[in-house]
Order: C-alpha cells, then sequence, then structure tokens
C-alpha cells in the first residue's frame, strides 16, 4: 500500500466536546497503519496542547499528557496555528513540551511543534491526500 | 462481572479489565494471573513490565500499543527485552492486552 499523507485537524478547545480525545485516539488508532501523518491545531483547537490544563472541575480526565506519548508513536509533526494562538493571546511558550527523538540524530529529542503562518498552513493542508476534521 | 480477592469483590468489565484503575493492588495482579485457564505465576520478569506500564500510564495516560510497549521496552530494560519474542513468552495471551489488564490498565487503545 502506498503511503498516504494524512493530516487531522484540530479546532475545537479540548473539553466541553468529546471532539478533542476522539481525535487523539483516533490518531493513536491510526498510527499503527505507518502513513505520513501530521496533526494541525488551529482556532480553539490551539487549546488542546496548551500547559498546565486542570480539568479537574469540570469532572474530566486531563488527557493532555497524552500528547508527549505521540513521538513514541512515531507522529512528529504537529503544526500550530500563529494566527489561532495570537487572536487567544497565547504564545509558543504556553504550549506544551512536544517532542520525538530522532532515530537518524542518536535518538537526540526534538520538538514536535512547529508554528506556522495561516498561509503556510492552507499550503499545508492542500498538499493532503487525506483530511479528518475535527 | 467482579473478581474475588481477599473477601473484596473489585468491579471488572465483561474481558476481565478493572472498572476502576484505583482499585488496583499487586494482589490483585497476582489473583487475575492466577485465574487464567492455564495459571500463571507472576516472575520478577512479569512485574517489571506489568510496573513498566504502570509507570507509562502514570506519565501519558495511555496504555501503550505493543509496537509502542516494544519498542519502550527495548529503550529501558535492555534490547533483549525489547522484542515481541520476549513479551509473548512472558504473556502469552498478548503483551498489550494481558499485561495491561495484569497492570490494572484499560485496554490499550487500538486492540481489538
Amino acid at each position: 500500500m502506498a503511503v498516504k499523507k494524512f493530516m487531522y485537524v484540530n479546532r475545537k478547545a479540548p473539553y466541553g466536546t468529546v471532539y478533542a480525545l476522539e481525535s487523539l485516539e483516533v490518531v493513536l488508532i491510526a498510527a499503527a497503519f505507518e502513513q505520513e501523518v501530521t496533526l494541525a491545531f488551529l482556532d480553539d483547537g490551539v487549546y488542546q496542547i496548551v500547559r498546565n490544563q486542570n480539568p479537574k472541575l469540570l469532572g474530566m480526565k486531563n488527557f493532555s499528557s497524552t500528547y508527549k506519548a505521540l513521538g513514541d508513536y512515531d507522529i512528529k509533526q504537529l503544526y500550530v496555528e500563529r494566527e489561532s494562538l495570537i487572536e487567544r493571546g497565547l504564545t509558543e511558550d504556553d504550549l506544551m513540551d512536544i517532542t520525538y527523538e530522532d532515530e537518524g540524530d542518536d535518538w537526540a529529542e526534538k520538538s514536535s511543534l512547529t508554528i506556522v503562518s495561516r498561509a503556510e498552513m492552507a499550503a499545508l493542508m492542500a498538499a493532503q491526500d487525506v483530511m479528518f476534521s475535527f | 462481572m467482579a473478581l474475588e480477592i481477599g473477601g473484596k469483590n473489585i468491579a471488572t468489565d465483561e474481558e476481565g479489565y478493572l472498572e476502576n484503575l484505583t482499585d488496583w493492588t499487586p494482589e490483585i495482579a497476582s489473583a487475575m494471573a492466577l485465574a487464567e485457564e492455564q495459571p500463571v505465576t507472576l516472575t520478577d520478569e512479569h512485574w517489571e513490565i506489568i510496573n513498566f506500564l504502570r509507570e507509562y500510564y502514570e506519565e501519558y495516560q495511555i496504555a501503550p500499543a505493543v509496537r509502542v510497549l516494544t519498542k519502550a521496552v527495548g529503550k529501558r530494560l535492555g534490547a533483549d527485552k525489547g522484542t515481541s519474542k520476549y513479551l509473548y513468552s512472558l504473556f502469552p495471551y498478548g503483551p498489550g492486552k494481558q499485561a495491561c489488564k495484569y497492570a490494572g490498565l484499560p485496554k490499550p487503545t487500538g486492540c481489538v
């Protein structure tokens, strides 16, 4: 089977709806198929990967640490839209450290996050074979 | 379903996974292993994997897929242990499912 480019687009806040958690689960399951996977975070979706989440009072499980396991699943390309961060008063420093270990570089730990402009995000989307929108 | 351990009933789902992760004790793991059709007495090698899974869950809030578990075990416990052959020799019903069950974790995401 030829490798296809899969993008999972995350647009919604992590709690309140089940979209973020469902997206993450689909990504982890689909990782077994060894396709080229990228994740995109835009609009309120950028809140999914901010640091120090504490949804305890909402009665929700804090699944944010699971994003840090993505590297173990060979998912290393997480794109975050700069405009979405700015519109919400967030910067790159507000995001969790999500990393992977580069097999080709003596397992050096590298960041999986790339901040891109809205135009760059559009170009990334245009280059995909398959998109899942959550 | 329920598991009876030391006179206490522990709730499990229909496949034997704990309903409440916080119910877990090492005794529960041992009892689950002994309750198999072919009873297993847990050795240090089993515990090494069970404890590893519990730590992984604590850190990432997921039970890792077998592929991920194998790689991570190899890195943490030595390359000779990071093979499916080794893990299946300890957990013949599948290292993901069986070891996660003993560790009190949910069924690994992606396992059917």
